[in-house]
């Protein structure tokens, strides 16, 4: 019996030491990385804002800052990913979307960027909105069971002109100081407050995963579908469930987004961002044609994402070429990824293991 | 190497993390030989056989094939082929979408043109030949899955195998189909091919083989010439004890002693999948069945009555109280588990542990915001892990990872641990071992004796014999008898399938 | 599984061929509207077209009191707040007080562009005037409008056709809007400058001009020095991510010059949260692009201290050559420079904003 234990328990933290290998090896390689190139890279500096607010500065501080937004995708796209198989482009778009619905709402249609409502209605008003297109999404995909990546095109595609359209085309911009709180800093609080919206969100997914069986139903319709309706599950509802949290993730980035300038544009807004949240599934070691997953994988994955970019720009590798960077990081991921290579790295570690055992 | 051998394997050492599939395991086929393997699910049948077609790579051991002076190396399918090895499996790997030819002459073309005419031609005479009734233009999934087999066969015997392995290809064939399949291994045996045969059809082995090769829990037991040894003690060896329960296990379960009432009671029940509307009722403790041949509809049946079907007519009773049953979750809130045909497709959920898979229905039952704390699931898959002897590294092993056998032991476990008034088995037997097959026989009387109601399901009319007091005999898709003391036996039985004109 | 995909595909393709397109048909709808009701109308000042034969363009219209019929090709105004002013331009000064009778039509791709032109040329109106989204393929097209009698005059970008084909082009000069505003950096007469630059998406007509008069004056001088030069394709975060680099790393500089406003706005994002100080007489130089009214409003405000125009006011300059072709004068330049100014925060008005933000 003792013996079975210790199986079990080296079972368990061979699974962990799995699924989160991937994005802390990737996070410590950027950190050794960093502090042998040039170790002030890690300094951070102590000053006031010109609002007159303390705030901590240095890239370590910009990481947290922008890794968030990606983080706080990455939760609802990690699930829409473990139930459907699939991804949702169309963030982007959405957080475009969210971000024209809460100018419409606080500044109004030629306003004069004084608040017509309080934030927390425009807030509410684009979760509305961004868990339609969720909704929209997740219909297309579950009920009609349309290819997600294709699905989500639609938005993909249409989204940005959707956002234009809210707002007649106007850039509206809010002049209200504590709007300025959510993508900047909460006065006397010198850590940038995105962080901690994201720390609200883990804090909350997780919860949600530990006191419902959202997790157990996600993984078992992302497996195998027919199974689960077989267990009295639904995989069409579940499936549908994941792409509005998902929308939910979107309005609260949209909320940062618009609040880190207080106005967006519609056409470059988050540009982008949903291939840095996918990357940051799978940079988590998540499948991404669905199943099992790891949230927290997913979340460091996002940092991960935004270190690289922070070290990119620290040694001013030029901002168009950034792209081609995260490529080498994707195929790099595919391929130790791949069942192949995966086999050959673990026979590879047996026969290291087998030649100490004989020395 | 003696001169009749084509294939010696020595010494085979194979393990995976947390398991030793095979312990110095030795195997031997001759020429001309049609050689059984044969073992309870992981035993290490099916590790043996991926070693020597190169799905896996060994971790010890040689293997020698005749006309190889030295120990050849397999390290992939393609190595084994070309070296004349040769695999047919339980589920057709071939393309349903090309034709007959173009599935026997696939990836093997040397040149890049393929003339196509000769290509048919002699896939015509390879067919004739070996008394195939198919032609080679035919689309293959126009075929019978028998046919389809052979086609594999046919394939696999034209590619001048000297070594073909045929992997449970029986499980899935009906019995003319199963005569014809053994025509063709009998004629192979002829021409001094080596046949080795896994299957877990005892009545299979001793019409076909020559000699049995037993495996247990990796390693090697013997091999036997079939004359040698009978079948108790082949079911002995394999078990590693002697079995003496086979006979009659119906006679030690206590039949349930309570109160004769109606659990479930289904007036017209129809679904979409094309039965006709039938009655059907059980009573509490009672253990009762369906029967008929493969497609007549007593999958169908059972399927309706969870709704796991879409169900169009007829009315569903729950302990004499009409019940509304529109899904899956309506049936398993009315006390209804089932246990689907289809374990792979329908019944687990691969990548998920064993845990997870078990407490799987009992958790929807409980209820989204309820989920059970990990000490109370562990415990719970612990629970019959042991209560069903389910050989499982741990219970966080993905599902996916278990044998068959265990697979579906867990999959009766996730059924049980929801407490049902009524369990449905389909099949709950089929490709698994002998020792387990008994297991879930004796399993399912057990709880019939504490009042639970089961309708069992099984291709093995014996089984159903020595479990259900009543069977509902199927033909076409509609309920055709009812047959319960004496009548159970397998003349009446056979004669109820066969119709009224036998 | 083929067939799902398929099906898929064709769903998506056609939701959004709808969705694109309802961006574009209220305006079709309206114009169509339009031509019901001076249907008759224009029947008429048909026949008196052929009436008139070959000299269409330069006798018939407008000489008695018609309206003159315009067909416009712009880029849709969703696209940047530029478009949407010009596009807000072209429809103050194309009305019927003004004696035009215009149809618009608007994609932001070049086939779409010439599916609708060729509409125009059917419906014989008087002037096409183009914004195309591609500099080819518009040959054949400008060919059969010059057949059928109808002056083509192009606006805001060139094409590669010969100039036979068309009246006149309207263009911004974006090396002269570069160089204004490169000139305007060294009156400042700092001793040193360090300057951020930021650039748009790379290749484009404005990033390029704008860069190469910035580029051409750091390689001849030895106190301009870049500090970085990264684009951020015309996108506030991006800017505020290079910026917010430059700082972390402790680098020092002294002039933020942003191919956009958008761009500016998120690098003075940054050095707010850094309490860097920017704008008249502060620690950093802010130089933005396209005279947004709120980036006139932070110059106006000190905030910002330049923002070159790019003027999206055309319709001014095109009423011009087609008024002289009515009236039967020359046209004796082909390409027309707008006129574009830089502001500096020192001297620029209230009414300046009000006139020249867009």
């Amino acid at each position: 019996m003792a013996d079975k234990k210790k199986t079990m328990g080296s079972g368990v933290t061979a699974i962990f030491r799995k699924q989160i290998f991937i994005p802390i090896a990737a996070l410590l390689l950027l950190a050794v990385f960093n502090l042998i190139m040039d170790p002030s890279f890690f300094e951070i500096s102590f000053g006031y804002n010109s609002a007159g607010h303390p705030v901590l500065t240095g890239n370590l501080m910009t990481i947290l800052d922008y890794g968030s937004e990606v983080a706080i995708l990455a939760i609802g796209m990690t699930l829409v990913t473990a139930a459907s198989g699939g991804q949702d482009i169309s963030v982007g778009a959405v957080v475009a979307i969210a971000g024209s619905v809460i100018l419409r709402v606080l500044v109004g249609l030629g306003g004069d960027g004084t608040l017509q409502a309080p934030i927390i209605v425009g807030f509410l008003a684009a979760c509305g909105a961004a868990m339609l297109c969720g909704a929209f999404n997740g219909v297309l995909v579950a009920v009609f069971k349309i290819q997600p990546m294709v699905a989500t095109l639609i938005l993909y595609t249409a989204g940005r002109s959707i956002a234009a359209w809210i707002n007649n085309n106007e850039l509206p911009s809010v002049t209200d100081e504590t709007f300025t709180y959510f993508g900047g800093f909460i006065p006397g609080i010198p850590v940038p407050t995105p962080f901690f919206i994201a720390v609200v969100c883990i804090v909350i997914a997780l919860l949600v995963l530990k006191f419902t069986n959202l997790g157990l139903y996600t993984q078992a319709v992302g497996i195998n579908a027919e199974s689960s309706r077989l267990n009295g599950l639904n995989p069409t509802f579940i499936k549908w469930l994941t792409f509005v949290i998902l929308g939910l993730c979107v309005a609260v980035v949209g909320l940062i987004k618009t609040s880190r300038l207080s106005t967006i544009n519609y056409s470059v807004i988050a540009k982008d961002i949903e291939m840095d949240a996918i990357l940051a599934v799978a940079l988590g070691g998540n499948v991404l044609s669905g199943g099992k997953f790891n949230i927290m994988a997913s979340i460091l994955g996002a940092y991960v994402i935004q270190f690289l970019t922070t070290t990119l720009y620290k040694f001013q590798v030029s901002s168009d070429a950034l792209p081609a960077y995260k490529a080498v990081v994707v195929i790099v991921l595919v391929v130790i990824s791949a069942p192949a290579v995966k086999e050959k790295i673990a026979a590879w570690g047996k026969k290291v293991k087998a030649q100490k055992g004989d020395a | 190497m003696n001169e009749h051998s084509v294939l010696e394997m020595k010494n085979i050492h194979k393990s995976f993390p947390g398991v030793r599939a095979l312990q110095g395991v030795d195997f031997h086929l001759c020429e001309g030989e049609i050689h059984a393997l044969m073992g309870e699910n992981g035993a290490g049948k099916s590790t043996l056989i991926k070693v020597l077609t190169g799905v896996y790579e060994k971790d010890e051991g040689e293997i020698y094939l005749k006309g190889h002076e030295k120990p050849v190396v397999i390290r992939a399918p393609h190595d084994a082929q070309n070296l004349g090895i040769s695999t047919v499996y339980q589920e057709i790997t071939l393309c349903p979408n090309l034709t007959v030819a173009e599935n026997m002459y696939i990836g093997r073309g040397k040149s890049k043109l393929t003339n196509w005419k000769k290509m048919n031609e002699d896939a015509d005479r390879i067919l004739e030949n070996l008394g195939i009734p198919a032609r080679a233009s035919q689309q293959l999934s126009d075929c019978s899955i028998a046919i389809q087999q052979m086609v594999a066969i046919a394939r696999a015997v034209d590619m001048d195998c000297k070594v073909l392995i045929l992997d449970e290809p029986t499980s899935s064939l009906d019995e003319s189909e199963v005569e014809k399949l053994f025509g063709l291994m009998r004629d192979l045996k002829a021409r001094g091919v080596g046949i080795i045969f896994v299957t877990h059809f005892l009545d299979q082995v001793y019409e076909v083989c020559d000699k049995i090769t037993v495996l247990r829990d990796g390693r090697l037991v013997g091999e036997y010439v079939i004359e040698d040894l009978p079948r108790v003690k082949l079911v002995a060896k394999m078990l590693g004890k002697e079995m003496d329960d086979m006979a009659d296990i119906k006679s030690e379960a206590k039949p349930y002693e309570g109160e004769d009432e109606y659990v479930i009671q289904a007036e017209g029940l129809q679904s979409d999948a094309g039965i006709k509307p039938f009655n059907f009722y059980i009573k509490k403790g009672e253990v009762n069945g369906f029967t008929g041949l493969l497609g007549s509809g007593r999958s169908e049946c059972v399927r309706a009555l969870f709704s796991a079907d879409k169900v169009i007519a007829g009315t569903v009773k729950k302990n004499g109280k009409p019940v509304k049953i529109a899904k899956p979750l309506d049936a398993m809130k009315n006390g209804i588990a089932y246990l689907p045909e289809d374990r792979k497709n329908d019944g687990i959920v691969g990548d998920l542990s064993v845990r997870d898979n078990i407490i799987l229905a009992a958790q929807v039952l409980r209820g989204f915001f309820r989920p059970f704390s990990k000490a109370e699931a562990n415990k719970f898959a612990e629970e019959y892990i042991k209560l069903l002897e389910i050989k499982t590294a741990s219970v966080d092993t993905p599902i996916k990872s278990l044998s068959g056998g265990n697979q579906q032991k867990v999959i009766l476990a996730r059924w049980l641990l929801t407490h049902p008034d009524y369990l449905i088995l389909d099949e709950p037997t089929r490709g698994i071992d002998i020792g387990t097959k008994v297991e879930i026989q004796k399993l399912v009387l057990k709880l019939a004796s504490e009042g639970m109601s089961v309708t069992f399901i099984s291709s093995e009319t014996d089984e159903m014999i020595r479990t259900c007091s009543r069977l509902i005999v199927m033909r076409d898709r509609k309920v055709v008898g009812e047959l319960s003391a004496e009548e159970l036996n397998q003349a009446k039985i056979m004669e109820t399938i066969a119709g009224g004109d036998m | 599984m083929k067939k799902k995909v398929l099906a898929a595909i064709l769903a998506a393709a056609m939701a959004m061929a709808c969705l694109a397109g309802c961006s574009s048909s209220s305006e079709e709808a309206s114009s169509d509207a339009a031509e019901t009701e001076e249907a008759a109308e224009t029947e008429e000042a048909a026949e008196d077209a052929e009436a008139a034969g070959e000299e269409t363009a330069e006798t018939a219209p407008a000489a008695d009191g018609e309206l003159i019929r315009v067909g416009i090709i712009n880029n849709d105004p969703n696209e940047s707040g530029y478009r949407t002013a010009n596009d807000a331009d072209m429809k103050a000064m194309f009305t019927e007080e003004n004696g035009y009778d215009a149809s618009f039509a608007y994609s932001l791709k070049n086939d779409e562009q010439i599916t609708a032109a060729q509409k125009f040329i059917q419906d014989e109106v008087d002037f096409l005037l183009l914004s195309a989204a591609d500099t080819s393929g518009w040959d054949s097209v400008l060919q059969d409008a010059q057949n059928a009698g109808i002056g083509v005059i192009l606006f805001d970008r060139t094409i590669d056709a010969s100039e036979d084909l068309y009246l006149a082009s309207i263009v911004s000069d974006m090396e002269q809007e570069g160089q204004t505003a490169v000139d305007w950096l060294e009156s400042q007469g700092l001793e040193e400058y360090n300057i951020i630059h930021i650039q748009g998406v790379m290749g484009s007509a404005a990033q390029q001009g704008r860069t190469g008069a910035l580029d051409a004056k750091v390689a001849e001088s030895d106190n301009w020095n870049l500090v970085t030069q990264q684009t951020a394709e015309w996108n506030s975060e991006k800017a505020q991510q290079i910026v917010q680099s430059v700082i972390d790393a402790g680098t020092e500089f002294n002039v933020i010059y942003a191919e956009n406003d958008d761009m500016a706005k998120g690098a003075v994002a940054a050095l707010d949260k850094a309490n860097i100080s920017h704008g008249v007489g502060k620690d950093v130089i802010i130089m933005g692009f396209d005279c947004n009214k709120w980036a006139l409003q932070e110059l106006l405000d000190q905030n910002w201290n330049y923002d070159g125009q790019c003027n999206p006011f055309q319709a001014s300059y095109i009423d011009e050559v087609i008024k002289k072709v009515v009236n039967g004068e020359e046209i004796t330049e082909k390409t027309i420079i707008l006129e574009e100014k830089g502001f500096d925060a020192t001297t620029i008005t209230a009414e300046d904003v009000e006139k020249y933000g867009i």
